[in-house]
């Protein structure tokens, strides 16, 4: 099975090298797309599209009286455009809300498809329109031309996505922004929808329409994991839908066929969404920019280092009365977590003596810069932010953490200035108490 | 068994058609009841996708138990019907994926392994993934089991129950629900769970999707759902009376579309489902209150109102301003009130319907001059009018130059209330510009 999906991907059968080549041309263009929709908040204005093709299909069939691929897609664009109208006019006209028009279409279009294709096919010549390869996709029945007709398509999508790229870029990020341009931006708004509605109905002979959306939305969802530059997200969209579009269409023409009332054989579009799925839970998981691995591992790390610098002031605090920070301290005489001491310990911030612990000498330059900090932005408080003495320690917990250096050095910038920048570690503003414990803080 | 109770036309309604309309009816306003909180709480999409996401629970049930043991299977379905409401938040909380993509992402992936599950069980089972789509509502009674004695198809015995739960739940939980779509915040500071109630609602449409799977498939389902509440919307200002009228609809068009199903041979599920997404397009247009054509009807007659009035104190203040001098004006041609108040086919029509009310006089044809009854119903108006001019002068400091716009807008608004209490604050004899204000109509 693996040696015939490697052939079918190497393009070696002339057969499926077209089919192959128009579902990528598909996935890429659909993901480009997509991820302006996702981005503009109408991720699921194309699953109505979608859904609202079928009526639109049989129609088609019903006028031209035969199996006629652009006149099927004719179709379907008609239905599409007026479904995308439907929801925006009962959003504009009725006090009813969009995703209940984006509901309404998707069960009544499809419901208004349902009937048309079923009394199709209980005519005696209607199983010759081959409409239930429609609800699922079904890539092995595209022709050559058909194949070439939806990469035209993509291309054009393509290539229109690029002209308007910077106008798209403004109406996803700052409508009001484009509008204030000068930028017709219902206008943006309109092509943005017709493309996505092209898109969908080129894809549907592959994908279908039941599940058409997951190729608008799925590719550059999983793409914005990886960055957070519109121009990459978009590439990366299309890579993954590209990807989704050949491996789904490869696997469902080369895995063995059950014998399906429904779909006789592997319907195209689950396989397709299914791959989607997996690059989507790939990236979820491994973005190292917003994945969820990188995100726990971040903030873990940061939950260690608070607990750390937590540790080294609260050693700072108790042993500031005496003036000796190189002193030996024990759990007892300085309660804390050792879950910390251990991590400084392997950080090399505090050592360990025959009676206790005590701090090194890079423990006492880090404890010192974190008391520092905190007792800066304290004063900051104080005076900047007119805050009480007794209420600033747990700000100023909250943030000595996350404090950047440059803040720090605007900072002290600004205490100089004004000549009031303590030489060292500043006196604490109030009176002392214990830091909040490291589960207290959210990054 | 299955012997005719009465014909329509040329058709013989039998046994199996009315179980198959009381399934379909029961079906419907299952979903219509809790639709109309989806509505509400702008939650349709959640619905669409636990609608979708139940495919694979069921074919997962299936796969493990072997057989299409109701309660195995909604079980399944339910688990991941909840865990596609729970899914969806999680990846948009913590994911940071839009909500509406979060939601695309779940329920397709979720549907299309149950489409694939299915595929694969369907190879030695009689499990038809035809009726994903448009459900075997027509095979309803053929499935029946004995209850009480009776032979009842199991599909109707189960979408009744569910009917009957999902009354009870929305009559016992009415005021939390109610609360809850309307006001979240005011809920959770009175102690009712927001959250709680989302996901009992949740659960409840992911049950009543369950049900009526095997009668409509997965994606119609979702026409039952939103578009009799989305209908309703329209129609009533009260939740009690939308629930009302969404149920009421929603049997409509389970009778009406299995009816028009059986006429044109098509699906019934199918029929039904686009049947509601008519009654909806017909509201849009037809509520009384809420629709476009009763939204224009108010804005147009409001229009000729307005229209009306200009024109009437147009030719009152020519008559005062005559009245100073000893000739009385010369009526005004009917092109010059146009041209004053409102040009075109709105001016008209007020022109005509004061001519008829016999407030102008139109002798001889082409001008207009004002009638004594005239006078007397414009004297309202200019008194509205001069009252809300003092009250901007005195009270807002407007300048004089400032005052007739405003008060020109405000004059159609004044009701004999405001009236008296601006006269009865500001006791006056003549506006800011010297012109008498007239007194009240000896009516009032």
């Amino acid at each position: 099975m693996f040696d015939e999906l490697l052939r079918l991907l190497t393009l070696q059968d002339a057969n499926t090298r077209t089919v192959l080549l128009g579902a990528t041309a598909l996935g890429i263009a659909s993901a480009v797309v997509g991820s302006f929709a996702v981005l503009r908040r109408r991720a699921l204005v194309g699953d109505a599209v979608s859904h609202a093709a079928l009526p639109g299909l049989c129609l088609a069939y019903l006028v031209i009286g035969d199996r006629n691929f652009a006149a099927f897609l004719a179709g379907a664009l008609v239905m599409g455009v007026g479904a995308a109208a439907f929801i925006a006019l009962v959003k504009a006209w009725t006090r009813v809300k969009e995703d209940a028009a984006i509901a309404l279409v998707i069960g009544g279009f499809f419901g208004l498809g349902i009937v048309l294709s079923r009394s199709i096919q209980n005519e005696p010549s209607g199983n010759r329109a081959g409409l239930d390869g429609f609800i699922f996709g079904k890539a092995a029945s595209m022709v050559a031309s058909d194949a070439a007709l939806i990469g035209a398509i993509g291309a054009g999508v393509i290539a229109c996505v690029a002209l308007l790229f910077k106008e798209f870029r403004v109406l996803c990020f700052d409508r009001d922004f484009a509008s204030s341009q000068g930028w017709p931006s219902l206008l943006l708004d309109l092509l943005l929808m017709t493309l996505v509605c092209v898109c969908t109905v080129a894809g549907l002979p592959a994908v279908g329409v039941v599940l058409m959306v997951s190729l608008l939305v799925i590719p550059p969802a999983a793409a914005r994991f990886w960055t957070n530059r519109l121009g990459t997200m978009v590439c990366l969209a299309g890579a993954f839908g590209g990807a989704a579009g050949a491996l789904g269409t490869g696997l469902s023409a080369t895995l063995p066929a059950p014998a399906s009332a429904l779909t006789r054989g592997w319907p195209t579009g689950p396989l397709i969404t299914l791959v989607a799925a997996a690059i989507f839970v790939i990236s979820l998981l491994a973005a190292p920019k917003r994945g969820v691995a990188a995100d726990l591992v971040r903030r873990w790390t940061l939950r260690r280092r608070v607990a750390r610098q937590n540790l080294l002031r609260r050693v700072y605090e108790a042993l500031e009365p005496r003036g000796d920070f190189a002193a030996v301290w024990t759990q007892e005489s300085i309660p804390h977590s050792s879950r910390a001491l251990r991590s400084a310990l392997r950080a090399g911030l505090v050592e360990r003596t025959e009676t206790g612990f005590r701090l090194s000498a890079t423990g006492r330059a880090a404890a010192a810069r974190v008391v520092r900090a905190h007792r800066l932005w304290e004063i900051y408080l104080i005076t900047q932010a007119q805050i009480a003495p007794d209420h600033v320690d747990r700000d100023a917990d909250q943030i000595e953490h996350v404090l950047p250096p440059e803040t720090l050095a605007t900072l002290e910038a600004k205490l100089a200035e004004e000549g009031r920048l303590p030489a060292g570690v500043p006196r604490s503003p109030h009176r002392i108490g214990a830091p909040v414990e490291a589960g207290a803080l959210r990054p | 068994m299955n012997e005719a109770w009465f014909t329509i036309g040329d058709y013989e309604v039998r046994n199996d058609d009315l179980w198959i309309v009381g399934t379909a009816i029961c079906c419907a306003v299952s979903c219509a009841i809790l639709g109309c909180f989806l509505v509400l709480r702008r939650m349709s999409l959640l619905g669409d996708a636990i609608s979708h996401a139940i495919l694979p629970g069921l074919a997962a049930a299936f796969m493990l138990t072997g057989s299409r043991e109701p309660m195995a299977m909604l079980g399944g379905a339910l688990v991941v019907g909840v865990v596609t409401a729970f899914l969806s938040t999680a990846l948009h909380r913590w994911g940071r994926v839009p909500e509406d993509a979060a939601m695309g992402v779940v329920f397709t992936s979720l549907f299309a392994i149950g489409v694939v599950l299915i595929t694969w069980v369907a190879r030695d089972v009689d499990l038809d993934p035809g009726c994903v789509l448009y459900g075997l509502i027509e095979f309803t009674p053929f499935d029946t089991a004995s209850i009480a004695g009776f032979e009842i198809p199991r599909s109707f015995a189960w979408l009744f129950a569910i009917l009957v739960i999902n009354a009870t739940l929305v009559w016992i939980f009415f005021k939390e629900l109610k609360i809850v779509s309307f006001d979240p915040a005011l809920a959770t500071t009175i102690g009712i769970s927001a959250v709680l109630v989302h996901y009992g609602l949740m659960t409840a449409v992911a049950a009543t999707a369950v049900a009526s799977f095997e009668a409509v498939g997965s994606i119609l389902v979702i026409a039952m759902l939103v578009a009799p509440g989305a209908t309703a919307q329209l129609l009533s200002d009260r939740l009690s009376r939308m629930i009302w009228i969404a149920a009421a609809l929603a049997a409509f068009s389970a009778v009406l579309g299995y009816a028009l199903a059986v006429w044109i041979n098509t699906s019934v599920a199918g029929m039904i489902a686009s049947l509601s997404l008519g009654i909806f397009a017909v509201t849009v247009f037809a509520a009384p209150r809420h629709g476009l054509i009763a939204r224009e009807v108010r804005r147009l007659s409001l229009a000729i109102r307005i229209a009306q009035e200009d024109a009437l104190s147009l030719l009152y203040r020519r008559h005062e301003r005559a009245a100073g001098a000893a000739a009385s004006a010369p009526p005004l041609t009917k092109h010059a009130i146009l041209e004053a108040t409102r040009a075109g086919l709105i001016g008209r029509v007020a022109l005509r319907r004061l001519r008829r009310l016999g407030l102008v006089d139109a002798t001889p044809p082409g001008s207009i001059s004002v009638t004594p009854r005239g006078l007397e119903a414009a004297a309202p108006l200019i008194r509205g009018h001069r009252l809300w001019e003092s009250f901007l002068a005195r009270d807002l400091n407007l300048p004089l130059d400032h005052l007739h716009e405003p008060a020109h807008r405000a004059e159609h608004f004044l009701s004999e209330e405001i009236r008296e209490r601006l006269q009865a604050e500001r006791p006056e004899a003549s506006d800011p510009h010297g012109r008498p204000i007239p007194p009240p109509s000896p009516r009032s």
